[in-house]
């Protein structure tokens, strides 16, 4: 059996700070913002407010996931979890592409008016 | 990982058999940990699976209204931000559970909780008011992977929620221990993947349908 760590251990192993949480807050409460106004303004032409949310999710995305959980900052090698994540990641663009492209295709040899 | 650390792990721990070194992943808060990080990256591709059948399904209404006729862009705002809060209130929580203030830890969780209830509130009126108007699972395409996308999310909130009581009540029983404080953890990241699930509820539900 191995030894299990004291809560001491626990404690240095973990990496959230005050700092960290401020900052993942303001960007994400920002970035959240920003795409409602660009949507509830409509300043812009649909096709750019579409690019741009997608955008800002994507950067919020990337926010939370290094500020709230902490990706890719463990310490011991091998790091698991990050490339726990580096797979999900990839196994993710296939299914979402794959799909899409597969049924977009599909929908386009349809019957026109169908 | 830090000296005094890998001291102890070297006295204690089995050698890994592919490098005959120290196995620095064999511990409870470890396994545990790497394994519910594991349960999260599975748990994404099933909301990846939601997401695709919605982005492919979400222009067949059936002839019934479209995401532009239902929603309310306010509420998903309004549920946005209350997530975003119960997500950093549930960091507090941690932080206050680093200098073992216990009284503090399920102070944060109360917050989180009631925030996480809120959240789960509102989007239950706007189901019910849905369904109410005719517009439920059964009358499109849209609809169905609508309420199966956005309720799968709900669902997993409200089971935080429970396991937030569960966990205050052993917190206000044992304290912050090294077992409370990994289950804390645990909670955290579950909680913040929630959150992060829901940016995207956001943007291509409710942003989306909108524009």
């Amino acid at each position: 059996m191995t030894h299990d760590l004291s809560l001491k251990e626990i404690q240095k192993q973990w990496h959230g700070t005050l700092k960290s949480y401020a900052i993942g807050f303001l960007a994400s409460f920002l970035l959240t913002v920003i795409s409602f106004a660009l949507v509830v303004t409509r300043l812009f032409s649909d096709r750019i407010v579409m690019y741009a949310i997608v955008g800002l999710a994507i950067l919020q995305a990337i926010v939370q996931l290094l500020f709230f959980l902490h990706v890719g900052q463990e310490e011991d090698k091998p790091r698991w979890a990050t490339i726990a994540f580096c797979f999900t990641f990839l196994i993710l663009l296939i299914i979402v592409i794959g799909s899409l492209w597969i049924m977009h295709d599909l929908n386009a040899r349809m019957m026109p008016g169908m | 990982m830090n000296k005094p650390l890998t001291i102890h792990h070297q006295d204690t721990l089995e050698l890994n058999p592919d490098t005959h070194l120290p196995d620095l992943h064999q511990d409870t808060f470890s396994k545990t940990t790497q394994g519910f990080w594991m349960y999260l990256m599975t748990d994404s591709l099933l909301f990846a699976t939601l997401f695709c059948a919605y982005a492919i399904l979400h222009t067949e209404t059936f002839d019934g209204p479209s995401a532009q006729d239902l929603f309310s862009l306010s509420t998903a705002f309004t549920e946005t931000m209350i997530l975003l809060l119960s997500s950093v209130t549930c960091g507090f929580s941690m932080m206050a559970a680093l200098r073992n203030k216990k009284n503090q830890v399920l102070a944060w969780l109360g917050v989180s909780f009631l925030l996480g209830a809120s959240f789960v509130a509102i989007e239950l009126t706007e189901f019910t008011q849905l369904v109410q108007d005719g517009n439920s699972w059964q009358r499109s395409a849209f609809l169905s992977s609508f309420f199966t996308l956005v309720s799968t999310h709900g669902m997993h909130v409200s089971f935080g929620l429970l396991g937030m009581i569960v966990m205050a009540a052993q917190l206000f029983l044992l304290g912050v221990t090294a077992t409370t404080f990994r289950r804390l953890i645990t909670f955290s990241m579950f909680w913040h993947f929630l959150d992060l699930v829901w940016i995207f509820i956001f943007t291509f539900v409710y942003l989306m349908g909108v524009v």
